[in-house]
């Protein structure tokens, strides 16, 4: 039933963003509201969109390769810190030990913004994507461990009585029963994870950089490019939603069974 | 075949020691199908959690064919009063979860599981998850997937209790049907007096607070029984006098 009334209002999706690009359209073409250095219309937007496809100028690479190179950056430090976050909340709400070793250093990192760490990785790993992918791993280092370790923590008696009364073990319990139980929660933080990471990827890519959508922001900027500017964001808007439908696709695949899933 | 000796528990609050189990001495034999009977909260289910092992007496011992009970093990299934089946797994998934662990082969757990689903009457819900089933078809697979490991011993702690009533009546006979076909020791916990009649070689009636047995009776209607039958209403009226004195 939902999805019917769901498919029912989507032209009031439709009518938002072309209400949006229309009352730009108003206020720059339509009636000249504001100079067209400080907001160009959308047509010029269209157009320098078509231009950056092949041509490199101002900041020297195309639309296709500063994407690239910034979704290389993205995902690459946003897999690997996948990798050790999703198991270190799964270890933690597991193994009362793997806790209390990791809380303390846990609790003094989290309220530290990804960002921060920026000027330490550059003189680290210099400007390359190495120390980009790292400050990309250290933000939104909480929501994933988080989600993670709440969502083993909801792992029911039941289930693990039942899981015992067949003689599994601890390590079989733990697979079969508390990481099933978590997945969606799981899959939760993976997807609040993804946009910090391309939140962080675009300021860091505005610091030390030397391509990418966000360097290729700041250098516009200097030359009051802002129709370039305007194409870099809606790039950056239009991946980081694209990202996070692939990723909802994804937790549609695994997990099943659950309610929310339906 | 389930021998409880002294069987004590108590729970430690914050107003000092509280009992909940008294001295309970139980003896159930191969194939029978004992019914423990008793008001709202007594510690039935407590009882059923000690025979299976997954709640430790703080006096007395149980025994399992002579082997003192620990912890939980496949030779005890047990199915739950809460819909205990795992979500993110399809009804095969499910009942072929005990014999998984054990290591049995794909093919040859698959053809168990087979067996008991088409016992308990879910045939073409094999791939059903359990958020599509109703309450009863639910218990249906919690039957199955107790039966697909092969336990010597059934615990069932409420199994009806969250149903409606037509259903209840239905899963009823489907489980002594289930029971005919396959004999296991049951140990079947409910507050419903009617089921019990219904079920029981013996029906064992617990006093409340601390749980203690009050009564036994031997029901030897045969089966199927009829519920309109005068002798089974006869024995369930006499059965709820009795119990009705003990709250």
């Amino acid at each position: 039933m939902k999805r019917v009334k769901k498919s029912n209002y989507a032209w009031l999706s439709v009518l938002s963003v072309g209400s949006v690009i229309a009352i730009w359209w108003l206020v720059t073409d339509g009636l000249h509201l504001v100079s067209t250095v400080a907001m160009p219309s959308p047509v010029k937007v269209v157009q320098t969109f078509f231009v950056k496809l092949y041509d490199p100028a101002p900041d020297g690479s195309t639309l296709l390769e500063n994407i690239g190179s910034s979704l290389q950056v993205a995902l690459s430090g946003y897999f690997l810190g996948l990798i050790i976050r999703i198991p270190l909340g799964i270890l933690m709400a597991w193994y009362k030990k793997v806790d209390m070793f990791v809380r303390p250093l846990f609790d003094l990192l989290r309220p530290v913004p990804g960002l921060a760490w920026i000027t330490v990785m550059i003189t680290l790993f210099g400007i390359g994507m190495l120390s980009k992918a790292m400050v990309i791993f250290l933000s939104a280092f909480v929501a994933c461990v988080v989600n993670s370790y709440s969502g083993i923590r909801q792992t029911k008696q039941v289930h693990l009585w039942v899981g015992q009364t067949f003689g599994a073990s601890n390590l079989q319990l733990l697979l079969h029963i508390a990481i099933p139980t978590s997945l969606p929660m799981i899959m939760t933080g993976a997807r609040v994870a993804l946009g910090a990471s391309w939140m962080a990827l675009v300021a860091a890519e505005m610091i030390a950089s030397d391509s990418g959508l966000g360097f290729m922001i700041q250098q516009c900027r200097g030359l009051y490019r802002t129709d370039v500017i305007i194409v870099g964001m809606i790039a950056i808007g239009a991946l980081g939603a694209l990202l996070t439908y692939l990723l909802s696709l994804l937790e549609h695949l695994v997990v099943k069974g659950r309610s929310s899933s339906k | 075949m389930i021998e409880c000796k002294g069987l004590k528990k108590t729970f430690q609050s914050e107003n000092g020691a509280f009992e909940v189990v008294k001295n309970i001495d139980l003896k159930v034999k191969e194939n029978e199908f004992l019914v423990l009977f008793g008001p709202g909260q007594c510690g039935k289910t407590t009882i059923l959690n000690m025979i299976a092992g997954l709640e430790t007496p703080s006096e007395g011992i149980v025994t399992v064919n002579g082997k003192e009970v620990h912890e939980p093990g496949p030779e005890r299934g047990v199915v739950y009063q809460t819909i205990s089946l795992f979500p993110w797994l399809t009804v095969m998934g499910n009942v072929e979860y005990g014999p998984k662990v054990r290591g049995i082969p794909k093919e040859k757990r698959r053809a168990t599981a087979q067996h008991y689903i088409d016992m308990v009457g879910l045939q073409g819900f094999e791939k059903s998850f359990p958020v599509q089933l109703s309450g009863g078809m639910k218990q249906r697979a919690g039957i199955a997937r107790a039966y697909a490991n092969n336990p010597i011993v059934m615990l069932m702690d409420e199994p009806f209790g969250a149903l409606d009533a037509q259903t209840r009546y239905l899963m009823q006979k489907e489980l002594e049907r289930i029971w005919e076909q396959e004999k296991r020791t049951v140990v079947f916990v409910t507050n419903n007096i009617e089921e019990a009649v219904y079920l029981a070689d013996r029906i064992v009636v617990l006093a409340n607070r601390p749980t203690q047995v009050k009564a036994e009776y031997k029901i030897n209607l045969p089966r199927p029984r009829n519920y309109v039958d005068p002798e089974f209403l006869r024995l369930r009226m006499e059965i709820t006098d009795a119990v009705d004195k003990t709250l």
